[in-house]
């Protein structure tokens, strides 16, 4: 006796469809892209320079003024 | 006797006279002449952050001499931004130090100015707004 059996899985009864959300959102980001709303990050060409002078307040240049100007006067072969 | 011992004592005076009239003006050019040289010639600026760089492309010998001076100015910042009450942090005290290197700069000679852009001192210098 022979069983008779197909050679390929039986297919199931109900197809999945696809959701209507799953739709949209897939809409949306195709939609984006061809918009060019995409965020491209490009490195620079430049070297950042992190500027530490800024944070110097000129308050404390003033302070500062007098023993600057003796250090000229005190040490003359590093200037 | 004692009028020699007189004539030699006068003499070694004016000897250690001489010594010190010699050692005076010695005193005011106290640049390594490697150093003036580089100044004047414009291969050195002052920059605005109190330390000194060669301006564009020059021989290692400039910018060794440049290295060597910054490491020792370094040296010297720290020491004095720490001994002054209250004490400053080293770029605060080298960046007022700064400011006033290029406000006594000799014209003719090279500094920074805010906009990073290398100028020739002449007259008043184009300096920071904080500075004195």
């Amino acid at each position: 006796m022979t069983i008779a059996s197909l050679t390929k899985p039986a297919p199931s009864a109900h197809k999945p469809r696809m959701g209507k959300r799953t739709l949209a959102g897939m809409i949306l980001v195709l939609g984006s892209a061809l918009a060019g709303g995409c965020v491209s990050v490009n490195a620079p060409d430049k070297p950042i320079v992190i500027e530490l002078n800024i944070n110097i307040k000129q308050e404390v240049i003033y302070r500062l003024a007098d023993d600057v100007r003796q250090n000229i006067e005190a040490n003359p072969e590093i200037f | 006797m004692t009028l020699i011992r007189t004539f030699a004592r006068t003499l070694l005076g004016g000897a250690l006279v001489a010594s010190l009239a010699v050692s005076a003006p010695a005193l005011s050019q106290a640049r390594d002449p490697a150093y003036e040289a580089a100044r004047v010639a414009g291969q050195v600026g002052e920059k605005m952050n109190g330390y000194l760089a060669p301006v564009g492309d020059q021989s290692s010998t400039v910018q060794k001499l440049v290295d060597d001076l910054n490491n020792r100015r370094r040296e010297n910042y720290a020491a004095r931004a720490q001994a002054a009450r209250p004490p400053a942090t080293l770029q605060e005290y080298a960046f007022a130090q700064g400011c006033i290197l290029i406000g006594r700069l000799e014209n003719g000679m090279k500094y920074q100015a805010p906009d990073g852009s290398w100028k020739t001192k002449n007259g008043a210098a184009d300096r920071d707004p904080r500075c004195p």
